[in-house]
């Protein structure tokens, strides 16, 4: 790829996925308007989920998912020894997302709720940093691809990504977005890290906090601030822990 | 013709999630055939416990990334028929809107991106960026168009956010709504482009009689809530879930699998067509009759063109809503939502299937129990089922090893089964 007469590097990628929904993954095959740019920009050597394609001779691998069994140990240790640069992408990956919601569950008897007399092999989730180093941490749940585009481009022409210091807040008060926090709703906007625009304020309904934190949360004067206006210890818990990005909590 | 075959495709490309085909041919019979579900374990019903009526349709979205809507609509709707909840007649045309535009992104996904490489020859559709630009662009507008109506309307394609307990939380402009509207329209003859496309496609001449199950429409193809009917003359209300699914354990996978009349059944695009193929709109009633799919279809390769067939019945009535719509642009999308303690299920006819959740809620609105069915699930062991019937046949045609395992793939592909859902 050339861009402003000069030639680029086109990485050689490969996408894998660990326990997930495979949403984020699915997100590289989205916004369509862009699509043609982005797969020429780089040279995707495995995507299980789209392509039966499979080559080893990859620089970057991008990582979704938590891990939570043995074989996937060994699977993510392979990738990082073959990758030059490990990706994590999505909440899941970062922090072990929704499916980190089941360390808080006994293991054996969630087991045996569900599969009875047989039960399947499975570990605590854990994210993927907590196996393998992991190089950058792309949060989200989904990911957002417009973000994924702008890392990518970073990466080709050799430029450090930096991810938004602000939180969600500003990108609501960019927007002119109603502040769901005056409505009467749990939100996370101030202390969860920006860069997804808002959409779920902007679709009516508070955040989240899929990104994980933003850069120094003022977690004191949010829950003193959330305190004030009725929402007890209990909401305020489900939410934190609901991504699992955010370890600090009321 | 070619008696002996040691077969296994591990972590099987271009299907969403992590299953294993297994084919073992000794003397010219098969000795071994299979599809193992190999994902791992998430135990969703268990983290649901004790949740949040609000937190159940974010949290169960996270099930699929693929039809993150559907599950999000089944949840919501099993939340308020517990709590005995109606909600204005604008958010239940939204929410159709919503899933039209799912079915759309879904199904074109898998026609172009998961099945199409299998008829074109290729590994994926990422060669064809040079070789064959037209059907990377076809494809790109197609499923763009799904992708924007869903975040139209849903505030995001993937894990929406505006479809709440109560309604729909924010209505589009009337300036999206016509964008949509008018694109819609142009799409009509882009989908004439893919039935071009499709009809070329040489599907396997392949049969294994089976019982579909769906929901049962009544004026309306139908896709949210109501009763179940199949094939065999099977016939349950909503609520009476379990006793469509029965969900048992196979050893060697970590989804359950499900009967009903016979040892398998199937769910998805051909399932939904073979019992509702009288309510089809025109348009797509004809493409199913050029491509030569009546009910009832027991080709399960045929589930490829079904779904084409309901993009073109999806696109009309999408239509067809954005004009209701625009015509009561200012009515309440939303209603007070009081808990109360009860249970209730919500069925909803997703991409690959009919999905059931079912909740228990106590006075608060936190949630006692859980339970999900999957329509993948329900697929899997009509699919373990195909297989034998599958290699047997082209065996003993005297099919090679290499076209063996390339029509396994496709058929498991065909089927467009959705795995990590399955093992939620």
């Amino acid at each position: 790829m050339r861009y402003l007469g000069i030639d680029n590097d086109r990485p050689r990628i490969a996408v894998f996925d660990f326990t997930s929904c495979e949403g984020c993954e699915l997100q590289l095959a989205n916004k369509e308007e862009s699509l043609p740019a982005f797969l020429s920009a780089v040279e995707i050597v495995q995507f299980r989920e789209i392509s039966s394609a499979v080559a080893d001779d990859y620089d970057i691998a991008f990582i979704e998912g938590a891990i939570s069994r043995s074989d996937e140990v060994t699977s993510l240790q392979a990738i990082r020894k073959q990758a030059k640069l490990l990706v994590a992408l999505g909440s899941c990956a970062c922090f072990g997302g929704v499916a980190r919601l089941k360390n808080a569950c006994n293991a054996d008897e969630a087991n045996r709720e569900v599969y009875g007399d047989d039960p399947k092999e499975t570990l605590p989730v854990r994210p993927v940093h907590e196996v393998v180093t992991v190089d950058l941490k792309v949060p989200g749940c989904p990911v957002n691809k417009g973000e994924v585009e702008r890392l990518v481009q970073h990466l080709i022409w050799h430029l450090p990504y930096r991810f938004p210091a602000y939180p969600v807040c500003l990108e609501c008060k960019q927007l002119y977005t109603v502040c769901r926090f005056d409505l009467g709703e749990l939100c996370l906007g101030a202390i969860t890290m920006g860069g997804c625009n808002a959409i779920c304020p902007a679709g009516g309904l508070g955040c989240w906090g899929c990104r994980g934190p933003a850069a120094d949360p003022n977690y004191g004067e949010f829950f003193t601030l959330a305190r004030e206006k009725g929402f007890t210890s209990r909401e305020m818990n489900e939410r934190l822990g609901f991504f699992g990005g955010f370890e600090v909590l009321p | 013709m070619r008696v002996n075959l040691d077969l296994g495709i591990d972590h099987l490309s271009r299907i969403e999630g992590h299953g294993n085909i297994r084919i073992r041919v000794e003397e010219g019979k098969v000795v071994e055939a299979g599809w193992d579900v190999v994902e791992p374990p998430r135990f969703f019903e268990v983290m649901l416990k004790g949740k949040h009526y609000t937190s159940a349709g974010i949290l169960t979205a996270r099930i699929c990334g693929i039809c993150s809507i559907g599950h999000c609509l089944a949840s919501i709707r099993a939340t308020e028929q517990a709590f005995g909840l109606t909600v204005p007649p604008a958010a239940a045309k939204l929410r159709l809107l919503a899933k039209h535009g799912e079915t759309l992104q879904s199904h074109w996904l898998h026609l172009f991106f998961l099945a199409a490489p299998d008829f074109l020859g290729v590994p994926s559709v990422l060669p064809l960026l040079e070789s064959d630009p037209g059907i990377i662009h076809l494809a790109r507008r197609l499923r763009g168009l799904g992708n924007r109506l869903s975040e139209a309307v849903a505030g995001r394609t993937t894990h929406p956010v505006s479809l709440q307990v109560g309604g729909v939380s924010a209505m589009p402009t009337k300036e999206k709504f016509v964008a949509l509207r008018n694109e819609l329209q142009l799409s009509l003859e882009e989908i004439n482009a893919a039935v071009r496309l499709c009809a070329g496609f040489a599907i396997p001449a392949f049969a294994r009689e089976t019982e579909f199950v769906s929901l049962q429409g009544d004026a309306d193809y139908p896709w949210i809530g109501g009763g179940m009917i199949s094939t065999d003359g099977v016939k349950q209300p909503e609520e009476e879930y379990r006793a469509m699914t029965n969900e048992y354990l196979d050893s060697r996978n970590t989804s359950k699998w499900c009967r009903l009349s016979r040892p398998s059944f199937a769910v998805g695009a051909l399932a939904r067509c073979n019992n509702n193929y009288h309510l089809l709109h025109p348009e797509a009633a004809a493409a199913a009759k050029h491509f030569g799919l009546a009910p009832v279809c027991h080709n399960p390769f045929m589930n490829n063109l079904a779904q084409l067939v309901e993009c073109i019945h999806v696109s009309h009535d999408a239509i067809r809503l954005i004009d209701e719509l625009l015509q009561d642009h200012s009515a309440p999308t939303m209603t007070r939502v009081t808990p109360r303690a009860g249970r209730g299920v919500g069925a909803v006819e997703v991409p690959r299937g009919i999905l059931y959740h079912s909740y228990c809620y106590d006075r608060d609105g936190y949630l006692v129990s859980a339970d999900c069915v999957i329509p993948t699930t329900q697929n899997n062991a009509n699919i373990h089922l195909d297989l034998p019937v599958l290699v047997q046949q082209f065996a003993a045609n005297g099919t090679n090893d290499a076209e063996l395992a390339r029509l396994c793939a496709m058929l498991v592909r065909s089927y467009d089964p959705c795995v990590s859902c399955s093992v939620h």
